[in-house]
């Protein structure tokens, strides 16, 4: 046995470290489908509550929809379970390449391919396009596994303020001299809920000869008037080099990623992307059911329309309500409290009335920015926001801190 | 007259360091704050810092040498370049 005690106790101290510092993350077992009305144990052992969720990436209303569902029936009635194999030794069904041709139109691009998660195909496509010439720029606030692909990657790198225009253009001079350069940036920020500036993105990017990869996990499927994402909103649909994105959000909620753009850059990482060459292929199952999400997209906009609706009737009730929250028009509505134990007070205390949203505080978000991020889906009816939005001021009277400013929050409960 | 000389290279990284990375006006900074381990300069974000003392400087630090250790104050980063301007 090689785990000595002398092991276990550097772990035991470790996770000692992580509770005292107020970060232990705690799983929360759900017993029902996923939905707005969920069936929660918490804390473990526990009976089960029945609460409304607001804090899934379920945006359009699919892990459940009976279509898609029915379409997993199918596929792995017809496919089969597994493929145990990667794809490009015998692990590439039919269904793989027409899931990436339809993502491929969905997203206005030439070509796509597969990957078992977003994170995979962050994880993987920088290594397979870049080298030590190469320099890679990215917004200060993209996604951990953008940050992770790029720790891979060989490419330099550097940074600019988030969303600041002027601070990438400098950027782009200061690299002119690279071989490649690739701007990479979130569509829509996760933990803020704002959309990246795309169009003045792609405008410096044409102007200064560089590669523009957008990741839009919190976009596709409802961003944009036909919801192809934030390429679409900010009118550059076609422009983007390179989209990632995930099946595991709004479209359908399982899993999968894909890297969708031009031909040559798919094709590279068809070769040279570890995550794709050394991993299983996405279960038949699940292409079925994402392939039955896209054909529900392709023929209405009625999701994400009504997705719309909720999002801009959510954020008027809690501002009316005198919550201070962040800027944005997206379905991620971050209420903010300033402190990080307030932020787990309040999302105690708003379980307690039925309403599942998880506080976020330092180091997932920057100190003195703690707050409840909520997120709204198209599963949601009015009553139930109606009765989330009840309970938030309920608890938001309770703490006083309704109609405050900022600065008179951080008054009464320190940053 | 050294100490002038090093009091204003570091004056010049510390204006640079507040320009490039910290966006809130309240964060004040001396030459002893750590940078990186502290989150005000992420890692990825070094290399502007490296082109920026190269330029300003007129000096070459390698690669192996632009650590996060190094750079982590603006004592630690005159040093850095001192050690390259003498060479």
């Amino acid at each position: 046995m090689s785990y000595a005690q002398k092991t276990r106790d550097l772990y035991q101290s470790q996770l000692e470290e992580i509770q005292k510092a107020g970060i232990f993350k705690e799983e929360r077992f759900i017993h029902s489908a996923q939905a707005a009305n969920i069936e929660v144990e918490f804390p473990a052992g526990s009976d089960l509550k029945e609460v409304i969720n607001m804090c899934s990436n379920n945006y359009l209303g699919l892990s459940s929809h009976p279509d898609v569902i029915k379409a997993a029936h199918d596929g792995l009635e017809i496919r089969g379970y597994g493929m145990s194999s990667v794809r490009f030794i015998c692990g590439t069904q039919d269904i793989h390449r027409e899931l990436e041709n339809k993502v491929t139109e969905f997203l206005g691009t030439e070509d796509t391919i597969l990957f078992p998660s977003c994170m995979d195909a962050n994880a993987g496509v920088f290594e397979a396009i870049l080298t030590s010439e190469d320099i890679m720029i990215s917004d200060r606030l993209v996604h951990a596994s953008i940050i992770d692909g790029m720790r891979l990657c060989s490419a330099q790198h550097d940074t600019f303020k988030h969303s600041n225009m002027e601070h990438l253009e400098e950027k782009l001079q200061l690299h002119a001299d690279k071989r490649l350069k690739l701007v990479i940036t979130d569509g829509v920020f996760s933990m803020d809920g704002d959309m990246a500036k795309l169009d003045e993105m792609v405008r410096l990017c044409e102007k200064y000869d560089t590669m523009l990869l957008v990741d839009d996990s919190h976009a596709s499927g409802f961003i944009g008037k036909t919801g192809r994402g934030t390429h679409e909103y900010c009118n550059v649909f076609g422009k983007i080099d390179i989209i990632t994105t995930t099946f595991g959000k709004a479209l359908g909620g399982a899993s999968g990623g894909c890297v969708s753009g031009r031909k040559e850059i798919v094709d590279m990482c068809r070769q040279r992307a570890r995550p794709y060459l050394f991993s299983n292929t996405i279960a038949p199952v699940i292409v079925s059911g994402v392939l039955k999400v896209f054909d529900i997209l392709s023929s209405s906009t009625e999701r994400r329309d009504k997705l719309e609706k909720n999002a801009a009737y959510w954020r008027a009730g809690l501002t009316e309500a005198g919550f201070i929250l962040k800027d944005g028009c997206t379905p991620i509505v971050p209420v903010m409290l300033f402190n990080a134990k307030l932020s787990q007070d309040f999302s105690r205390d708003l379980y307690n009335e039925g309403i599942y949203a998880i506080g976020f505080f330092f180091p997932v978000v920057p100190n003195g920015q703690a707050r409840i991020r909520t997120q709204i889906s198209a599963g949601h009816e009015k009553h139930h926001l109606d009765r989330a939005l009840e309970a938030f001021i309920k608890v938001g009277k309770k703490y006083g801190i309704l109609g405050l400013t900022r600065d008179q929050v951080v008054e009464k409960y320190g940053m | 007259m050294e100490d002038t000389n090093l009091n204003e290279m570091k004056d010049l990284v510390l204006a640079y360091v507040k320009k490039e990375y910290i966006d809130d006006d309240d964060v004040e900074l001396t030459y002893d704050t750590p940078l990186i381990s502290s989150g005000y300069v992420d890692s990825f974000s070094m290399v502007s810092l490296l082109v920026f003392l190269e330029h300003k400087f007129k000096i070459k630090i390698p690669p192996s040498k632009a650590t996060p250790e190094a750079f982590d104050n603006v004592n630690n980063i005159v040093k850095l370049v001192n050690q390259y301007l003498n060479t």
